[in-house]
């Protein structure tokens, strides 16, 4: 199997779909004939041409909409954010518009749309691109959520969001474009709700997804050294959570961490172990710890900006913290 | 007046009856959903359409199978113009598993698959962006369809109908942007709000041609909008049209309408589309005075008929509350 980056395995699903569906067409922000602003869409407006890979506006609120109401008429729009947080000034069409439709027209409009493009912290960009959207979309009946760790994932994933018949928001991370990793050339899919155990442990369950999920390997690495066996488990769907997947690991390890980009109050994570105590408070053996974003906007400053965010250290210092041993 | 006015004269009676007969059930249905509101049958908000039938009415005499139409909250008027049936939508109203969303839209939130009716939509200015959707769908699939995108004045001071007559316009979308300008956004006048209220001048800033039309005579909305919809078509140049209409009963159901006078609204009565429209067919002769009795009794009735059928119709299932949230099912969610 070739070795591509994140990229390309993004790129290759796009244009597989494209290829299977002539009802899917991709707009964005330089998606076109700048190739994308990370490059996900490279050739692809050579080899569709402009009718299917449209460079659009900075008019998130506009294309957006506009993809809502094609969809409604039967087209199958990937709507590329050149960041998500520019999906902020899309949220209206996003939440109004394409999450509440199929039920507010009591089943006669669904919408099946991406989102997609980098969620989250990049390196050094400050306050106002930074923001990370996932738990604000996965609060929200009606949109399915995805954020692929790995460059096989993604592909398959971003395949399943675009045969959906719902709108899916799916979340990638500028940070991880260029990681690289052996992936099936052809079609392939990983169905949404799918989690999957990126690292078979016994002693305690790391729950991480996206860039998190690269942190959480090396801490898994270290904490080896340390006779601490933990295992990973990626739910790569965010909504809906694969909770037996999560049931059967945590049975086994009896321990908890969960590891989020976002901050700490109202977040994804928060509800990971809300669903874990509710279901699950029998099989613990610790309180669950969790790791997140402080409760800061993004400062510039480097040792602010890391003192800010999720680290490999503060991840090994969860798992301490679950298996006792500080 | 002892002649149609010439817009109306290449119509059919049939045609002509047909048109007055939508604007009678609009008028009849808004008028009989106050009641059952009053009466506790409806909840929530009620937007009604009460002197703005002739222009839902006179566009969408204009509407082809494969186009489609979005709008605002106030929205009964023109799924009823573009013919769902009274039932459909009062069995909405109150809340019945029959209305023509299984009762989980509402009011606001009507919607038509066989009309391509992609619904009323709550928030000021959000609807724009289907509207263009749905154009850049008929582009997208060569079938000549246009897309009518109706809104009220005070949308147009909102970011949403800038963005998408910019989008329409340069990508030559076959979007028809209706301001249905009822002069007054809630109890706030048009000159408190919108800093140039000649709406159809905005049309320029985009290269787009726009139009003024009195939205309160049926014969100039149904005439003009027969060239404008035609032209669209062909050229697939978006279009804005200010509709200049009025609406005669408050805002919603709670409005006590302080903000203007009864003076103002008796004025507008007295230019009322469809006692002008039915005056012009009965003195023309094209139906007699009985005719246009029995008309309105016909009307009446099957809006009757409509009120016993959501009455009697049972509420949605308590299974339908988390149906419909997703089409696709993955499992575990
Ligand atoms: C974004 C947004 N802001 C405020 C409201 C509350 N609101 C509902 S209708 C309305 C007035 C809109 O007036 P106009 O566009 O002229 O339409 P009309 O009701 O006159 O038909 C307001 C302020 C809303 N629904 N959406
Ligand atoms: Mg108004």
């Amino acid at each position: 199997m070739p070795m591509i980056e994140m990229r390309e395995a993004l790129n290759q699903a796009l244009k597989e779909e494209m290829t299977r569906d002539e009802k899917v067409f991709i707009l964005g922000e330089e998606v076109a004939e700048f190739n994308g602003a990370y490059k996900v869409t490279k050739g692809l407006l050579d080899h569709f041409g402009p009718k299917r890979v449209i460079d659009t506006p900075i008019s998130e609120s506009g294309f957006t909409g506009l993809a809502v109401g094609a969809a409604m008429m039967g087209l199958r729009p990937v709507v590329e954010f050149m960041s998500f947080n520019f999906s902020l000034v899309a949220i209206d069409q996003i939440i109004s518009n394409a999450a509440k439709m199929y039920y507010m027209s009591g089943g006669l409009y669904n919408i099946p749309m991406v989102m997609r493009g980098p969620n989250g912290a990049g390196p050094r960009v400050s306050s106002q691109h930074s923001h990370n959207m996932e738990s604000v979309y996965a609060h929200f009946p009606g949109l399915r959520v995805m954020a692929p760790s790995t460059p096989l994932d993604a592909k398959g994933m971003l395949k399943a969001a675009i045969r959906c018949n719902d709108p899916v928001v799916f979340l990638e991370n500028e940070l991880a474009y260029n990681l690289k990793e052996e992936v099936p050339e052809g079609d392939y899919i990983i169905p949404i709700g799918k989690g999957d155990i990126k690292r078979e442990g016994t002693d305690v369950t790391i729950i991480a997804w996206s860039r998190m999920m690269s942190l959480a390997k090396t801490a898994a690495e270290e904490l080896a050294k340390e006779g601490i066996n933990v295992e990973l488990l990626d739910p790569r769907t965010l909504k809906p959570l694969d909770m037996p997947l999560i049931a059967e690991s945590v049975k086994k390890t009896n321990r908890v961490v969960v590891v989020e980009e976002g901050h700490h109050f109202s977040s994804l994570g928060a509800q990971v172990a809300e669903s874990v105590y509710s279901n699950l408070f029998d099989y613990l053996d610790s309180p669950i710890a969790r790791v997140y974003q402080s409760e800061n906007p993004m400062p510039y400053a480097a040792n602010l900006e890391a003192a800010t965010l999720p680290s490999v250290e503060k991840i090994i210092q969860a798992v301490k913290q679950v298996t006792y041993r500080n | 007046m002892a002649s149609v006015k010439k817009e109306m004269q290449s119509l059919s009676k049939e045609k002509m009856v047909e048109i007055l007969e939508k604007m009678l059930v609009i008028r009849y249905f808004e008028e009989a959903s106050i009641k059952a509101y009053q009466q506790k049958k409806i909840a929530g908000f009620l937007h009604t359409y009460i002197g703005q039938e002739a222009v839902g009415v006179g566009t969408l005499a204009h509407k082809l199978p494969q186009d489609s139409v979005v709008t605002t909250y106030r929205c009964h008027g023109l799924a009823l113009a573009l013919g769902m049936p009274p039932r459909d939508g009062m069995a909405e109203l109150f809340g019945k598993v029959t209305g023509c969303a299984r009762g989980k839209g509402g009011s606001m939130h009507f919607f038509s698959k066989a009309h391509n009716f992609l619904g009323g939509h709550g928030i000021v200015g959000g609807q724009f962006g289907i509207g263009i959707g749905a154009a850049f769908k008929s582009n997208y699939d060569e079938d000549n369809a246009v897309s009518f995108i109706f809104f009220g004045d005070g949308a147009t001071v909102q970011g949403t109908l800038h963005e998408t007559m910019n989008l329409a316009a340069l990508w030559d979308l076959p979007a028809i942007f209706i301001c249905e300008d009822n002069q007054y956004g809630m109890g706030t006048a048009n000159a408190r709000a919108i800093a140039n209220t000649d709406i159809a001048s905005k049309a320029e800033a985009y290269g787009m041609k726009g139009y003024t039309i009195n939205g309160m005579d049926l014969n100039e909305v149904h005439g003009r909008m027969g060239e404008i919809v035609k032209e669209v078509r062909a050229t697939r140049r978006p279009v804005l049209i200010h509709m200049k209409t009025y609406r005669y009963t408050g805002h919603s159901v709670s409005d006590a309408g302080l903000y203007r006078s009864k003076e103002e609204v008796d004025a507008y009565k007295l230019k009322d589309p469809i006692l002008a429209i039915s005056r012009e067919m009965v003195e023309a002769k094209v139906i007699s005075e009985d005719e246009f009795k029995t008309l309105q009794k016909k009307t009446k009735a099957s809006i009757q008929e409509a009120l016993d059928f959501a009455e009697e119709s049972p509420e949605p299932p308590l299974e339908e509350l988390t149906q419909h949230v997703y089409m696709d099912d993955v499992g575990n969610a």
